[in-house]
């Protein structure tokens, strides 16, 4: 097919023709596949937490060629753009087909033998572990990994490398959250399914772009709103579903604590309180209450740079509604109190007493895949499988009998994503192996992270294309995709769901199971994972977190494939699992209430000057998923989304499509205008899926929550300029040998900013 | 109005293009969209819409009238086709015609093709790829009253007014209850055709 732009030239072409384009990731020929013989195969997204469910199609060569709605409880038929192209990644020209190594980074990656790069890995886990300790090795997972694989992670960390230096990129989503709910509730996952919105009063979406980041969410919403729901947003930019919100409380980024307070200030001054509830059901909210007294609307008014009527407006919403729930995402807990905001939302709704009931509750909504998987099994530096702690003598016990060590060998507890990465640049961690994740697009501070990656003696990473991590590695295995294995996964509802195996692997390429515990064999620990498969895997994992709050053992593959998934906890073969949390009240503490807690607003990390006066925040963009190894592959959704943006308020004068330069204390980069009124005048927007030199995450600040260490990406101090040329978006690496897939590439070299949800700003198209 | 048809609500719509995205999967078409999304208050609002072809009933839709080949069929059912392969010759008459927008001419194939409401799901009961997948249901394929069970209280329409023109479609627009009038199309940019101001074809003036 020819890709050339066509001039809409009467002389050429009649007026309003248009060249029809194959966009995909398949070569052309591929989109007439041989369709005899073609068998559908039940299975869920591999991308966002709602976990929508989807037919692969099979041809009758056992090769995935398409994909087919499904009438899954979860979505029903609905599917999101990334869900839709999801299944192109599985045959994409781009697959890593053999491992790729090399002995230092001077060198080009050669293909090279399985038995070549396992050995060399263990060689070098031998060499750094003899010369610097067992912690100079560390490992970091996923969290759109299989939760047999995340469990098998932390394993294999404490197990077979030994080392306590052990976490995952849910790090870069989740933990502020789940560290807010195991204070105030003593259990970390949502509180009611995505169905109790359908028949909520009044919906409360805090920091959540739902349209973009959760399109098929965006039906329980919208659903509510049928019935009547009066929806309330909160978020800087003018979302989606913020543009018809009755409503949007567009707050400065980093004010979301004051403004929490301020909104339970006016519930407690107006009597709009459930005493009974807070009597029976709390402790700490008499301190809670004192707090937010110095809370008034007028001055959250002055932080949040928002009207104070509309903080009363939105109390006596909440606060009258007979039923009303709150969800939140990572736009309030992507800050140095991360933990704290998300505190002061479950204040709310404990202050309401709405709790535990139909249409009355509380959510996150995770962002990755197995967000809500991925922090339950133990591949974060302080947890154990089921949630354990691995400070707590008991727990650490039962894990150690578990897998079958003494108490004595399990390590103490490691250090968080970010911290690992300044450990690499002091030098304390000299090795490394990474799972299932992208650092180098999605850690904030790229020249910090870039930094401490190139310091690492040894570094392997398991993949399925070349990520720009990957790419600067010794040692990259090629792994299988979601659609060629089995695994369960918790969406954000913590519903295990259960994933089925499409096709089998291209030769060469092996599962991530196989390759930890081929790797732990030689490292002489092989009779603890001598595991065939995923539901080996599943069955230990069920063992490990019986009894626990994290309760998996009455979840099977069976039951999963019977029912369609269930909610943790599940103790016993014949419990129905566990949908909504809290009803009647009761927490998972030991004495059964919430522990509301005292929250003070403080200013974000980056302070602001007259050099640096305005805010710049990060998100995602529908068409494209966390660091975009998947995604900026996939010829549909680049050509959706081809590059990032910068999204700016017209009173700046610029003119949509103009080269702005983006200026933070960490470093610039030109991105073209997206001039729309969509967002506040002081802030400026840019999406962060592409890698340097285009990165958000350049510019972003490496700070941490104290709590949950999640760094701070949604606030930082920046300036904008005039500049004279955008910043070229680079193209994703290949394997050596084979050239970038020209259908990804196409409008890579748009100048312009992309046509987004965002519309394409106000400016005409030349 | 069809049966089950069609109903666009813009109301709901998020800008997601999963539409565009599924209809790139159609089995009659896989590899090329029919849809596309626009944004009718670009850098004002996050406003969007899906346009898929609205299958006019004017009493029969203006690409089928224009073309001289007569290669755009029309079902019993109210469907109109696209372009049967064997008789089009690639002229553009329905792309001009068409008030929406809809049709598009494969340069290459000197074919054109549009959007035929999934003819080969919907003939066998299923939704259009494009109903099916809408994450927010701005596009619902079902009958009128489905629609109203489900979001008490809307609205439809399907009469478009582009000037003094009206057309009226098969595929439906959900409207503000109170409002019965005509939706005004396009984009009002008159053009002079035999002295009389007459709607521009959608190109900016």
């Amino acid at each position: 097919m020819s890709t050339e732009h066509v001039p809409l030239d009467p002389s050429v072409a009649p007026l309003g023709t248009r060249d029809f384009r194959d966009a995909g990731g398949l070569p052309a020929a591929a989109w007439r596949a041989d369709q005899t013989e073609q068998t559908l195969v039940p299975t869920h997204c591999c991308f966002c937490g709602v976990q929508c469910g989807m037919y692969l199609r099979v041809d009758g060569h056992g090769k995935v060629f398409g994909v087919e709605p499904r009438n899954h409880d979860i979505n029903r038929m609905r599917l999101c753009p990334k869900g839709i192209n999801a299944y192109q990644q599985v045959n994409h020209p781009d697959r890593l087909t053999a491992p790729l190594v090399r002995r230092s980074r001077d060198e080009p990656f050669r293909e090279a033998s399985w038995e070549e790069a396992l050995d060399h890995t263990v060689a070098e886990i031998r060499r750094i572990q003899g010369e610097r300790g067992r912690d100079a090795f560390g490992m970091l997972g996923g969290a759109s990994l299989f939760s047999e694989k995340t469990y098998l992670v932390g394993k294999f960390a404490r197990v077979a490398l030994k080392t306590r230096h052990v976490d995952y990129n849910g790090r870069l989503c989740m933990v502020s959250a789940a560290g807010a709910n195991k204070l105030a509730f003593g259990i970390d996952r949502a509180a009611n399914p995505f169905a109790d919105i359908l028949q909520t009063d009044c919906l409360l979406i805090a920091g959540s772009n739902v349209g973009e980041c959760f399109p098929v969410m965006t039906q329980y919403v919208w659903g509510a709103r049928d019935r009547g729901a009066t929806l309330i947003i909160v978020d800087p930019r003018q979302t989606a579903v913020a543009r018809t919100a009755d409503i949007h409380v567009a707050l400065k980024s980093g004010t979301d604590a004051a403004f929490f307070n301020a909104v339970l200030h006016v519930i407690v001054a107006e009597g709009l309180t459930d005493e009974a509830f807070l009597a029976e059901h709390t402790t700490g909210w008499d301190e809670v209450k004192a707090t937010v007294a110095a809370y008034p609307p007028s001055r959250a008014a002055e932080i949040c740079g928002v009207p104070a009527e509309q903080i009363v407006q939105v109390a006596r919403v909440f606060g009258r509604a007979e039923r009303a729930m709150a969800w939140h995402a990572r736009g309030i807990e992507h800050h140095t109190q991360g933990v704290e905001n998300c505190l002061t939302v479950i204040n709310l709704c404990t202050a309401t007493g709405n709790l535990g009931r139909p249409g009355a509750g509380y959510g996150t909504i995770t962002g990755q895949g197995n967000g809500q998987g991925g922090r339950e099994h133990g591949q974060k530096s302080d947890l154990l499988p089921g949630g354990r702690s691995i400070n707590d003598p008991a727990h650490r016990r039962q894990v150690a009998a578990i897998w079958g060590i003494e108490e004595s060998e399990l390590p103490q507890a490691g250090t968080s994503m970010m911290e690992m990465v300044w450990q690499m640049q002091r030098g304390e961690i000299r090795g490394l192996i990474g799972v299932c994740n992208n650092p180098f697009v999605s850690l904030p501070n790229y020249a910090v992270v870039k930094d401490g990656y190139d310091k690492l003696e040894f570094h392997a990473q398991f993949d399925f294309f070349l990520s720009e991590t990957a790419a600067n590695a010794h040692v990259v295995f090629p792994v299988t995709t979601w659609a060629e294995d089995e695994g369960v996964m918790a969406n954000a509802e913590a519903r295990v769901v259960k994933h089925n195996k499409a096709q089998d692997p291209p030769p060469g390429v092996r599962t991530d199971t196989w390759v930890m515990c081929e790797i732990a064999r030689r490292l002489g620990e092989g009779s603890k994972f001598a595991f065939e498969g995923s539901k080996d895997v599943f069955d230990e994992l069920r063992r490990a977190s019986a009894g626990t709050v994290i309760d998996y053992y009455g979840i099977t593959y069976e039951r999963l494939e019977q029912t369609g998934g269930i909610a943790w906890p599940c103790p016993s073969l014949e419990h129905p699992g566990t949908p909504r949390l809290f009803e009647g009240g009761k927490t998972y503490h030991a004495d059964g209430k919430v522990h509301m807690q005292v929250v003070e607003w403080h200013p974000p990390a980056d302070p602001y000057s007259d050099e640096y006066p305005m805010t710049l925040t990060t998100g995602r963009t529908v068409a494209h998923f966390l660091s975009g190894n998947q995604t900026r592959r996939l010829g549909g959704l680049v050509e959706q989304t081809p590059r990032p943006w910068v999204e700016v308020h017209p009173s700046h004068g610029f003119r949509n499509g103009e080269a702005v330069r983006v200026v933070t204390r960490r470093g610039s980069e030109v991105l073209p205008a997206l001039v729309t009124e969509a967002i506040r005048p002081d802030h400026v927007f840019v999406p962060y899926h592409w890698p340097y030199p285009v990165a958000a995450n350049a510019l972003t600040i490496d700070a941490l929550d104290p709590r949950s260490k999640i760094p701070e990406y949604k606030v930082c101090a920046v300036r904008i300029e005039r500049a004279e040329r955008i910043d070229p978006v680079p193209a994703p690496p290949v394997p050596p040998g084979r050239a970038a897939y020209p259908e990804a590439q196409v409008s890579r070299t748009d100048p312009l900013p992309p046509t987004s949800p965002q519309g394409r700003g106000t400016a005409e198209r030349g | 109005m069809l049966g089950r048809t069609i109903f666009i609500d813009p109301g709901r719509c998020i800008g997601c293009q999963a539409c565009v995205s599924a209809c790139r999967e159609c089995d009659s078409h896989r590899g090329k969209s029919m849809i596309h999304l626009d944004y009718p208050d670009e850098g004002h609002t996050v406003a969007s819409l899906p346009t898929v072809c609205m299958h006019c009933e004017d009493p029969v839709a203006p690409c089928a009238e224009v073309c001289p080949a007569e290669a755009i069929l029309i079902t019993a059912d109210g469907v109109v086709q696209e372009a049967d392969p064997t008789r089009c010759i690639g002229c553009a008459n329905c792309v001009n015609a068409c008030p929406f927008g809809v049709p598009k001419i494969d340069l290459e194939a000197k074919l054109q093709m549009k959007c035929n409401l999934c003819y080969d799901r919907t003939s066998y009961g299923l939704a259009p790829m494009c109903a099916t997948v809408c994450p927010t249901g701005a596009l619902f394929y079902g009958t009128v009253e489905e629609l109203q069970a489900e979001r008490p209280g809307v609205d439809v329409s399907t009469m478009f007014a582009f000037g003094d023109t009206v057309v009226s479609t098969g595929v439906a627009m959900v409207v503000p209850a109170e409002r019965r009038a005509p939706v005004p199309g396009g984009m009002l940019n008159l053009i002079e055709v035999n002295g009389r101001p007459t709607p521009g074809n959608g190109a900016r003036a």
